[in-house]
């Protein structure tokens, strides 16, 4: 019986491999022949040059793929575009690290390096991008990350630039914004003290808000990813304390529960969030009704009017089953096109190496200014930190309205 | 006055975990092992009960029914498919098979429901009782959970002592080859166990996201790892020994958070649990088998 059994199972893989080999045989001509045309098509424009190759690493599974979806999304918008435009043609490739800062960020960059990527518009997160940092350092790639915002991402080395806000300058400038809306208010801090995104807000919050003399009555309400499974008691903190401003610099998916169990105690402040409360609205189940009044800070509003917005929310929704795109796949629109600009003005190719293509796009960054979904104007200082308007809304009737 | 939100606070998420705390040491106590999935099949129980109200709009009390049915039958699936092929090997086999149906579990979740958070609405409509003009509230899920959790620890009590399968229990539980001797079934016996575990984890699921609304794909694994910790505090394989822990870790993780520090609570309340083994080995209600030699 046992042996009928192990029998089977060869003749099964058997049978897998030969799958896969048919697989892979059919599949090679038909690349060839997808690429062939492009390639004539592109030989008038460019003088044959290879299309420019783009590499992202990102969570494409696993927990955080909300995210690397979100920007893997964006950038091919951003890359279809373009290449439907003529001229400069990029090639563009996601590769999945499940957001593991140790190995798999690592494998990940390698294998996007074997396949001769040119530059690099990743890491989606802080840890990855801060795993694969130091490499790109070693390797001379130029490295533009879409989301990851640590403070020590850019400082990693001088080929480490950042499209969003690093985290402390975010912190910063939403103490700057309480100090000119609610100078007198009274505010809590609730926060995940087992992430560096949230700390690094906090610090930035908290040494600005001292700057500003705030008025911050709970500053030390932790939550760590261990035990976030009950956030009743830092409520009750904050409501103890008479807080009329509640800061909860951390993820939407943390923030749903603040918001119901403030809504269950009769307790109603004005909740204030950071860009990672983006995506509350689109919580599937979420009774939007609790998130009113919620004031955020996002440098990607979806509902807003101007014509790039606009196309870029209805060519992501047609691509994503509908789906409304958030901040992480509009920088990471942003990126491509920042990248792209910069180097049509450097004048780099596919056949540029990427040790050269690094050092002509540090000095283009250096004096370029970009606008996009994310901003207007952006610019970057020598560290690689971007520099754009912070913007926040508020949510009035289930949708974003700029905070007046 | 205060104090006594905390001491609410404290009830309410402790009696979640004493709920799951119930399944964990109902499958130890009669399987002998960790099913270390138990958290994860809260997870499944949780997202049956959300699609069934939110997509085929149906009333609360049919989404538990329908969490229950579902989980119990993948009780009995991943115990007949993972755990008995492996009953009489090292007890280590069995562990790592557990936490790989665990992973298992996890990842069917995120490809089924995808890793994007869900937001679950309460099977409680009940408003809140606010007392002292709003300086104590008590919701309707407190309320809810405490009475299931009594409910379900005074039925496994009598169910373990008076029904022929109860006792059936007991006795592979105390000796696995003497009960076959006796002409038990031990095979049907634990999965029985494990069916009663699950239905009991898809109750979990749901009294645990309507009090803590975010469904995510990782929502059952925390709680599981705390409520097995609830489940030891109170002496592994004892019923009420599981409630008790419960709602006592849920007290003193709410307290310290309150008066000590909210960064450092798990130290603190994993701090008073080595102390309390340390003083009890057997947990607090666990009895303490002499090992004839």
């Amino acid at each position: 019986m046992k042996k009928i059994l192990a029998l089977l199972l060869a003749a099964l893989m058997v049978v897998g491999m030969l799958a896969g080999c048919g697989s892979s045989k059919t599949e090679a001509p038909k690349d060839a022949e997808t690429k062939a045309p492009e390639a004539v098509a592109e030989a008038p424009a460019e003088g044959s040059a290879p299309a420019l190759k783009i590499g992202l690493t990102g969570p494409l599974t696993g927990g955080a793929s909300e995210y690397g979806l979100a920007v893997r999304g964006g950038m091919e918008i951003a890359v279809a575009e373009i290449n439907a435009k003529g001229g400069l043609q990029i090639e563009f490739k996601a590769e999945d690290d499940e957001a593991d800062g140790s190995d798999k960020a690592v494998s990940a960059y390698n294998s996007l390096k074997d396949w001769g990527m040119q530059i690099l518009a990743g890491a989606v997160t802080t840890g990855s991008a801060l795993a694969i940092a130091a490499e790109t350092v070693n390797d001379q790639i130029f490295m533009l990350t879409p989301s990851a915002s640590a403070v020590d991402v850019a400082m990693t080395g001088p080929n480490v630039y950042q499209m969003c806000f690093t985290d402390p300058n975010q912190g910063a400038s939403a103490a700057e914004l309480m100090a000119q809306k609610w100078p007198d208010a009274t505010i809590g801090v609730i926060y995940d003290s087992s992430d560096a995104y949230s700390t690094g807000i906090v610090d930035g919050f908290l040494s600005k808000a001292a700057e500003l003399s705030l008025n911050v009555a709970v500053d030390n309400a932790a939550f760590t990813a261990d035990n976030k499974a009950d956030l009743s008691t830092q409520v009750t903190q904050c409501k103890d304390a008479g807080c009329d401003i509640v800061f909860l610099p951390f993820y939407y998916t943390e923030a749903s529960q603040v918001l119901t169990y403030a809504n269950t105690i009769g307790y109603a402040p004005t909740f204030f969030g950071c860009d990672g409360m983006d995506g509350i609205l689109a919580v599937e189940g979420f009774d939007t009704s609790l998130a009113e009044g919620l004031v955020l800070m996002t440098p990607f509003d979806a509902n807003a009017t101007d014509d790039a917005t606009v196309s870029f929310v209805e060519q992501f929704k047609a691509n994503n089953d509908g789906k409304v795109p958030n901040q992480f796949a509009a920088d990471g629109y942003d990126v491509i096109y920042a990248l792209y600009n910069a180097c049509v003005a450097a004048g780099i190719d596919g056949s540029t190496p990427a040790a050269d293509a690094c050092a002509m796009l540090q000095e283009q960054f250096a004096g370029m200014t970009v606008d996009g979904l994310t901003g207007k104007g952006m610019t970057w200082d020598g560290n690689g930190m971007i520099s754009k308007a912070p913007a926040a809304v508020v949510v009035t009737d289930g949708i974003y309205v700029p905070l007046a | 006055m205060r104090i006594f939100q905390y001491l609410i606070n404290g009830i309410s998420i402790g009696s979640v975990y004493a709920i799951i705390a119930l399944g964990y040491t109902m499958v130890y106590g009669i399987a002998k092992m960790l099913n270390f999935a138990h958290g994860d099949i809260i997870m499944v129980g949780a997202y049956i009960s959300f699609c069934v109200t939110n997509y085929l709009g149906l009333p609360a009390w049919a989404s538990v029914l329908a969490a229950m049915a579902v989980c119990t039958v993948l009780g009995i699936l991943i115990e007949g498919l993972a755990y008995k092929p492996l009953r009489g090997t090292p007890s280590l086999a069995v562990l790592i098979t557990a936490i790989g149906v665990s992973y298992f579990l996890q990842n069917a979740a995120q490809l089924i429901w995808t890793s994007s958070p869900k937001n679950f609405t309460s099977v409680v409509t009940m408003k809140p009782i606010s007392l002292f003009d709003g300086q104590i509230v008590i919701t309707g899920e407190v309320l809810l959970t405490v009475g299931v959790s009594i409910l379900v620890m005074v039925g496994l009590t009598l169910f373990t002592s008076k029904t022929r399968t109860g006792k059936a229990m007991r006795a592979v539980s105390e000796d696995r080859a003497a009960a076959q001797l006796m002409g038990i079934n031990v095979n049907r016996t634990i999965s029985t166990t494990f069916a009663i575990g699950s239905a009991l984890a898809a109750v979990a699921g749901v009294l645990l996201c309507s009090t803590v609304p975010t469904l995510m794909p990782t929502t059952g694994s925390m709680p599981g790892i705390r409520a097995f910790t609830a489940a030891v505090f109170g002496g592994i394989g004892s019923i009420p020994g599981a409630m008790l822990g419960g709602i006592l870790l849920g007290i003193i993780e709410t307290f310290s958070k309150a008066y000590l520090s909210t960064q450092f609570s798990d130290a603190i309340v994993f701090s008073v649990l080595i102390i309390i083994l340390l003083v009890k080995p057997a947990g607090l209600l666990g009895k303490q088998v002499q090992e004839k030699v």
